[in-house]
């Protein structure tokens, strides 16, 4: 189910009188197992995109495949169900729920997705390991660096195997030390699970790991090359 | 159904948690809906006590749950509409252990006089031993003693009463009253006792003679005026009223409490309303509280619910969350304020003393004393409006929860 593609998308929004265009005609495909960097300035739609992508919000027009299913058609019940059993997001920042522990926000999309506690435990143990971050499986977003918080959300969004991660900056609010560390776990996992990953980014040292880098600038797509 | 108990599972943990997110304004929220919870069943258990008092201090006065009577006597309480003893079935129906006690009685209006006043009076004979339980009038005697026997030859006034004829006990009365034939009955009664009555107007219009000595005196041997049955709850009498009704002769008129005095009638059906208008209007007043608490938490996590719908928690699951949370406040107010009620109630049903606003009470037809009735329906009332009440005001902070853009709410501030 992971192949996606997108065709003619267009996407507006309305500041105040102004109208503002977060995607213009946009056609993408993206196939299983790649590595996709979306680039370009603040505004030019890369956020609007991996929305879209992840079914958080619908375009004005065009349509979005992913395998057989029509995104852009489904009610909010289907598509929570898609996002909970196939995407994986990882956001800039405020990724985590502050009452739950590191482990319980892990376990957060199993315990939706109905998989019973003792598999779910260890599961999110694993995965915490894998992440490095034993020993911290009871703390607090509040306890956690901002590295570790993310590397918490990484955690969460791959654990239960989904087919497409898609993270919007997720260096942003990082060192360059946790943002290497975060971005060699992404290619490990797209390399060792072949999850494919779609991340926006404006940060030089975050395309370096990308497979294809995809550029954007005022909605569209001005180039989309293989690294 | 594992489904649902892992769902269930994991909103009972993050309302519990996020509940406690911002500990002041749930401890002030706790304090109002516990306070608001004690106020309906505090005030619903005094409430619910005085009309208990207004109603037995009336079926009291009747008195009795059921009675059986001359048609016509009820609106022409005269001595020439008097019925025969009970007899036959009907006695064998009265004797029978489902009838808490029976009696009869005569009631005739009479003039009372003693050597300075005379006064107009309503004459009871009455079963000097069925008393007790029929109207308690013994226990009120405050001065000399209740009648002793069916052919006591004294009479039981008020302390109203004997202050405005200016007697007192041991001292001559004569009472007058009209027999059968509609000739002059009189004779001549000592005030064996006084009595003071809860309702203090009755003690100037009562006034009490032994049955057979009556009989005597109006020349009506073996009639009674009415017959009066007590069951063991006077809310619960319609089996015995179908039973003895069954046997009640056809030219007897047989009529439960609740249709002798219409208005104790409309007290009882209306008790609970009362209570359930006086719990809504509370609860109105705590739900605006509960809806801010909860508009504000909604508002304080727009970005936190953004994730958990971005990270596929269907719209559902989000407004269970909700109502989880709004579900455990309410259970904890609710506990704490049952507990308050049964603490601070419990230490007064012994009696509460009300006799500075007696006179007040008497013309409403209660007591000096005050006995709070804490009902375990009445509590249960208090806490199912609160709680489905509660749940319904929930319902739209949870749902405009639900249905956030995730995008908008994402991205939030």
């Amino acid at each position: 189910m992971s192949a996606i593609h997108c065709h003619q998308l267009c996407k507006t929004f309305r500041q105040g009188d102004e109208i503002i265009t977060g995607l213009d005609h946009v056609d993408i495909s993206i196939e299983e197992g790649e590595f996709v960097c979306l680039s370009g300035p603040s505004g030019s739609g890369k956020t609007t995109l991996l929305n879209a992508i992840g079914g958080l919000d619908t375009p004005d027009s065009g349509e979005i495949r992913m395998g057989d299913i029509r995104i852009d058609q489904l009610e909010r019940g289907p598509l929570a169900d898609m996002r909970l059993h196939h995407i994986g997001f990882v956001f800039q920042a405020y990724n985590l729920i502050p009452v739950l522990t590191a482990q319980e926000n892990v376990e957060f999309v199993m315990q939706v997705q109905g998989i019973p506690a003792a598999e779910r435990s260890r599961k999110a143990r694993d995965i915490l390991r894998e992440v490095g971050l034993e020993g911290m499986e009871d703390r607090r977003p509040a306890q956690l660096s901002g590295g570790q918080q993310q590397r918490v959300a990484v955690a969460r969004a791959i654990v239960s195997h989904p087919d497409l991660v898609l993270a919007d900056e997720p260096t942003a609010n990082l060192d360059s030390v946790a943002s290497t560390h975060l971005m060699g776990l992404f290619s490990e996992l797209n390399e060792n699970h072949k999850i494919t990953f779609v991340i926006a980014t404006h940060d030089k040292r975050v395309m370096s790991y990308a497979r294809r880098l995809i550029k954007m600038q005022d909605g569209k797509i001005i180039s989309d090359e293989a690294q | 159904m594992q489904g649902f108990r892992l769902h269930f599972v994991m909103l009972l943990r993050l309302s519990w948690r996020n509940l406690w997110r911002n500990h002041r304004r749930t401890y002030i929220m706790l304090g109002a809906i516990s306070v608001g919870v004690w106020a309906m069943i505090f005030m619903t258990a005094l409430m619910r006590g005085m009309v208990d008092d207004m109603l037995n201090q009336g079926i009291h006065n009747l008195p009795g749950h059921i009675q059986i009577q001359h048609p016509a006597f009820l609106d022409d309480p005269s001595v020439v509409n008097s019925i025969a003893e009970p007899e036959g079935e009907l006695l064998a129906a009265l004797n029978q252990p489902g009838v808490k006690r029976w009696a009869t009685r005569i009631k005739v209006p009479a003039v009372i006089a003693s050597e300075r006043e005379s006064r107009g009076i309503n004459l009871l004979g009455v079963e000097a031993e069925a008393e007790a339980d029929i109207t308690g009038l013994p226990a009120q005697v405050s001065e000399g003693r209740f009648l002793e026997s069916n052919q006591d030859q004294g009479v039981v006034i008020g302390a109203k009463l004997a202050q405005r004829l200016e007697t007192r006990l041991g001292k001559r009365v004569v009472v007058m009253s009209q027999d059968p034939d509609n000739n002059i009955s009189e004779r001549g009664f000592r005030v064996v006792g006084i009595y003071r009555a809860e309702m203090p107007g009755l003690e100037e219009y009562n006034v009490y003679a032994a049955r057979d000595t009556l009989q005597k005196l109006l020349r009506i041997e073996g009639r009674v005026s009415q017959i009066v049955i007590v069951d063991q709850d006077y809310r619960d009498i319609e089996s015995l009223y179908r039973r003895i009704e069954k046997v009640t002769p056809s030219t007897l008129e047989i009529k439960p409490w609740y249709e002798i005095d219409n208005y104790l009638a409309a007290m009882f059906n209306m008790m609970d309303g009362f209570v359930l208008v006086w719990v809504i209007i509370i609860f109105l007043a705590l739900s605006f509280g509960l809806v801010n608490t909860l508009v504000m938490a909604v508002f304080e996590r727009v970005r936190e619910i953004g994730l958990i719908q971005a990270l596929g928690m269907r719209p559902r699951l989000i407004v269970y969350q909700i109502l989880l949370e709004s579900l455990l406040l309410l259970l904890i107010g609710l506990a704490i304020g049952n507990g308050l009620a049964i603490i601070t109630v419990k230490p007064l049903e012994s009696g509460l003393d009300i006799s500075m606003v007696a006179e007040g009470m008497a013309m409403m037809g209660a007591s000096s004393m005050l006995y709070p009735n804490l009902t375990l329906h009445d509590m249960l009332l208090a806490n199912s409006v609160v709680i489905i009440l509660g749940i319904l005001t929930s319902i739209l902070p949870a749902w405009r929860a639900a249905h956030l853009d995730p995008v908008r709410a994402l991205n939030s501030t």
